[in-house]
């Protein structure tokens, strides 16, 4: 996998408040990030920016190869079970074989519930798996273990490792203390306005 | 990619599709046509002149309904981001979603014309009129609720407001289809495809760039 994700001298306004600015990122094919600190400093916005889902304020983002985000929004039909739901996402990503990852994360007997009746980490761990199924090299993630029990957090550590040794990006923002390969950390509050 | 998205929007708009859309439309036009003659009393040439209008009424009114579901949801879910970051234009899943909703409730609401016309006593050759009236004038009316309700999508009370906010734009589509019926005249017909089409034409990028403002606000 080659891939590439550079962030040139952003900022990024919510409203009137500006929340960070000057910010400055590369990651290579193969490296890890986390993005620290406090809640509501802007870094669900700075993913959504990474993304492309929304334009930064000012500067410029580079991007080479194909963006996943897992974020709050889980993007699964709640009515429908879990394996029709995520039977939608694997079609429109040619995901040809989606049993190793649902059964890494332990989600094949959950292929029947709903998806509103699933638990927090349940609906973490379909997103997740959705992710890794579409084979895609740059992951953002925010706040990735949110909900997730200690054993499918270290699966997923484990997961993201394996991504970057495959030279995938993955950029994590969280609060919380992550596993990473060799992490460069960005403390957002040194950015804010 | 297309095909996919489209089993899927049809499956959650399809009546009787689990969790998704209703036969309530339905239900609600054939009342307006089961009403219209206890309102107005049993005068059988009145209800015959006035009935393929209140058709049209009906029709309008009930193409409003289903509008609340149509994008809030999946906006709300992501959908639309996931989509994106996977290369799928905002128009290309609005159009898809055009075509599915017309397929969602115009062709049952052709077929309900029929007991509809029959209850107010409407000859064949006005049923006719109108059913062809409706079948150029829905994909309209689905074209100018689909933009009306992205455009509402992000806004609290959102569907309300789409549904005051369909009833202006509708309104050609109301003349030149339900105007067909006064004149025997193909030519208010044919406009009234045309509006339809022109619609149909501008809604899908109407639509994707109210969803991708949503996403800034």
């Amino acid at each position: 996998m080659q891939a590439r994700l550079v962030a040139k001298d952003i900022a990024c306004r919510r409203g009137e408040r500006l929340l960070f600015r000057r910010l400055s990122l590369a990651l290579d094919s193969g490296q890890a990030m986390q993005i620290t600190g406090t809640n509501g400093i802007g870094k669900s916005s700075l993913l959504r920016i990474l993304a492309g889902l929304m334009r930064p304020f000012a500067g410029e983002v580079e991007r080479e190869g194909a963006i996943g985000l897992v974020d709050e929004r889980l993007a699964l039909d709640s009515n429908l079970p879990l394996g029709r739901a995520l039977a939608f996402w694997h079609d429109l990503d040619s995901c040809a074989d989606p049993v190793p990852t649902l059964e890494l994360l332990q989600l094949a007997p959950l292929m029947d519930v709903p998806v509103r009746y699933l638990s927090t980490g349940q609906k973490k761990r379909a997103a997740l798996a959705r992710l890794i199924n579409r084979k895609c090299p740059i992951w953002l993630l925010d706040e990735p273990l949110n909900g997730l029990d200690t054993q499918a957090q270290a699966a997923f550590e484990a997961v993201i490792a394996d991504h970057c040794e495959a030279g995938g990006i993955a950029l994590v923002a969280s609060h919380q203390a992550i596993a990473l390969p060799a992490p460069q950390v960005i403390e957002l509050a040194e950015y804010a306005a | 990619m297309i095909l996919t998205l489209l089993r899927r929007d049809l499956a959650t708009l399809l009546p009787g599709a689990r969790g998704g859309g209703s036969v309530l439309p339905l239900l609600f036009f054939l009342a307006v046509a089961m009403l219209y003659p206890f309102a107005v009393g049993p005068d059988a040439q009145l209800l015959a002149r006035t009935g393929g209008g209140v058709i049209w009424v009906a029709a309008l009114l009930a193409a409003i309904l289903p509008l609340e579901k149509l994008v809030t949801g999946d906006l709300e879910a992501g959908v639309f981001d996931q989509l994106h970051l996977r290369g799928v234009a905002e128009e290309i899943s609005m159009a898809v979603r055009l075509l599915a909703h017309w397929l969602a409730f115009a062709p049952l609401l052709l077929l309900a014309t029929l007991p509809a016309a029959a209850l107010l006593g409407l000859s064949a050759e006005t049923t006719r009129t109108v059913l062809l009236g409706l079948l150029a004038g829905t994909p309209g009316l689905a074209a100018v609720g689909l933009a009306v309700a992205a455009l509402t999508a992000a806004l609290r009370g959102g569907s309300a407001l789409a549904g005051l906010m369909v009833i202006p734009l509708a309104v050609p589509i109301l003349i030149f289809g339900a105007g067909a019926l006064a004149r025997p005249d193909p030519g208010a017909l044919l406009l009234t495809g045309a509006i339809s089409l022109g619609l149909c034409a501008f809604a899908p990028f109407a639509a994707g760039a109210a969803i991708r403002a949503a996403r800034e606000a």
